[in-house]
């Protein structure tokens, strides 16, 4: 390169080797040429230029600009995200509203003998469930341990379609709620009301009246236990009362475990299980809606 | 063209050069975040925010710690199927306590911005022990030594002094407190004063009533645990804020 070099009329050097201008800077003896960029390149970048002074324009953008207090610009568009959503939910809303407006004046025995409306019932109760139902009491309401199998027919509290849409409306033992479903099995072992022998005396009295093997001694001294202690709830038979949600001992159904320790657990610090109240989160057409579902899961009355 | 020459002073100099390239990118970021210290709509003005309380704060602190941000955000986006699987968007203002803050949208977990009050504590109880015992299809690592680990909460009046530097309105009687605030808030069946005197405080702060829960989180009356404060944390979250005063029309909330 070196020496090949002339001056442009516009005072610049030419590189003689490939007829190019330079940038007119050297550094140590290293020049650069100055090529003018693509065509292609330079209109695109102009067209960003542009666009963004339409986008600042359009959109909300500026902020504080004089005489506009402590806001932003609101853009001629007046573009929202929030408004954006809140008028696409009110779109979902409205493409439902037929059925569900329905679901809304219907009475649970209604939509359960109305086809179509049990249909979509059951469409909309399902998507709920799966989201917020199912978590606890499992995928098609087969329940696990401490959460209720709501696809057979034993039910704690009620098992009519009124009664499942005021659990899921008002819940069980959610304190902030007042309609709530409440009740309240003492810590037997816990707080001292019972002692240690006693205990193991009633889990035996538990066991034989669910049909298990038990000790014949210890049934029948866990007899008077059971008499004094649990049957105010659970009944001089011990078939439970649905009044104050507690269970039936006798059949072989078991939230908590039949197994003695389990039994003795249960005793011991109580299992006052809490359900959260769902009004106020999910809407009434779906709170209805899930009643229907969980009606048809199997067990409803 | 005089101007144009005397740029190669600049760029033979490099600390001349250095200071220039400075000064450029600093007026960029002048121009985007100066303007966020003084525009007052960047937050939403909302009824019901508080700081957090001292179990609380402990359970976010043990939320950062195991990392659950890795897989959960707390943001619900403006987007329809969000607020309908989630509930309302998340604001602003919902997280002016937070340092830091959660946001994201990564979705590994579900988004946790609206789990407060969702499921019961018992359930937080078992799905940390054994998260496939309550959702089979889960990925979720269990947290079963949560249960295990005592709390220590000796120190728990400097978060709240630290968070205080930050801008977060802690009072001097809730630093003072801090210990005892813990303490209560975690037993039911502890000094009713100190219970009383927790939720006064923070109640105040919120500026509405039935912001403050008492409870054996964990449902062990036994001793402060990690779990007690996680799921204190968890079952707050996205509940302080009373949508029902909330106008998402007025201009200052537009987004």
């Amino acid at each position: 390169m070196k020496g090949n070099l002339e001056m442009s009329e516009t005072d610049k050097e030419v590189d003689a080797l490939s007829g190019v201008e330079t940038t007119g800077h050297s550094w140590d003896g290293i020049k650069e040429l100055n090529n003018p960029l693509p065509r292609w390149w330079l209109y695109i970048w102009y067209g960003t230029i542009f666009w963004a002074i339409l986008y600042m324009i359009a959109m909300p953008a500026l902020p504080s600009l004089p005489g506009m207090g402590s806001r932003n610009t609101p853009g001629v568009l007046g573009m929202s995200d929030r408004d954006a959503v809140a008028e696409s939910v009110a779109s979902l809303h409205a493409e439902r509203s037929a059925a569900s407006a329905q679901l809304l004046d219907a009475s649970l025995q209604d939509i359960q003998n109305n086809l179509d409306l049990q249909q979509f019932a059951m469409a909309m109760g399902e998507s709920a469930f799966g989201d917020n139902c199912a978590t606890c009491h499992g995928s098609g309401g087969r329940g696990a341990k401490g959460y209720p199998m709501l696809a057979d027919d034993v039910w704690l509290w009620d098992g009519t379609l009124d009664g499942i849409e005021q659990t899921i409306r008002h819940g069980i033992r959610h304190e902030e709620d007042p309609d709530t479903r409440f009740s309240a099995m003492p810590a037997f072992g816990r707080d001292g009301l019972l002692t240690s022998a006693q205990i193991d005396d009633l889990v035996q009295y538990v066991l034989s009246v669910s049909g298990h093997e038990a000790n014949a001694a210890a049934v029948a001294r866990g007899d008077e236990l059971f008499l004094t202690n649990c049957a105010s709830c659970h009944g001089m038979d011990a078939e439970g009362s649905r009044d104050v949600g507690a269970p039936n001992l006798t059949d072989a159904d078991w939230l908590y475990g039949s197994n003695p320790e389990d039994i003795r657990a249960t005793i011991t610090n109580a299992r006052n299980s809490h359900m959260p109240a769902w009004q106020g989160r999910l809407d009434d057409a779906t709170i209805k809606a899930l009643a229907v579902y969980v009606h048809s899961l199997g067990g409803g009355e | 063209m005089g101007l144009m020459k005397k740029h190669e002073t600049l760029e033979r100099h490099s600390l001349a050069l250095t200071l220039g390239i400075l000064v450029t990118v600093a007026i960029g970021g002048i121009v985007e975040i100066a303007p966020l210290f003084y525009l007052e709509n960047t937050i939403e003005k909302v009824e019901g925010m508080r700081p957090y309380t001292p179990l609380e704060l402990a359970g976010r602190n043990v939320y950062i710690r195991e990392g659950c941000y890795v897989c959960h955000s707390q943001m619900v986006r403006p987007l329809r199927d969000e607020v309908e699987r989630y509930g309302h968007y998340s604001l602003a203002a919902e997280s002016m306590y937070d340092h830091p803050f959660q946001w994201g949208s990564k979705r590994t977990g579900p988004d946790l911005a609206r789990v407060g009050g969702k499921y019961s504590d018992t359930w937080h109880v078992d799905h940390l022990k054994d998260p496939q015992s309550m959702v089979p299809e889960s990925v979720m690592p269990p947290y079963a030594f949560l249960a295990d680990n005592t709390l220590h909460f000796e120190t728990i009046d400097d978060h709240l002094k630290a968070l205080r530097f930050e801008g977060v309105p802690y009072t001097d009687e809730m630093i003072e407190n801090a210990q005892a605030d813990l303490i209560a808030q975690a037993d039911p069946d502890a000094d009713y004063d100190a219970q009383d005197a927790l939720v006064a405080r923070y109640e105040e702060a919120a500026g509405r009533e039935g912001t403050v829960r008492i409870a054996d989180y964990d449902g062990n009356p036994e001793k402060v645990t990690e779990l007690d404060a996680l799921v204190a944390y968890l079952q707050m979250v996205g509940t302080l804020v009373d949508f029902s005063t909330y106008e998402a029309d007025d201009l200052d909330n537009r987004r």
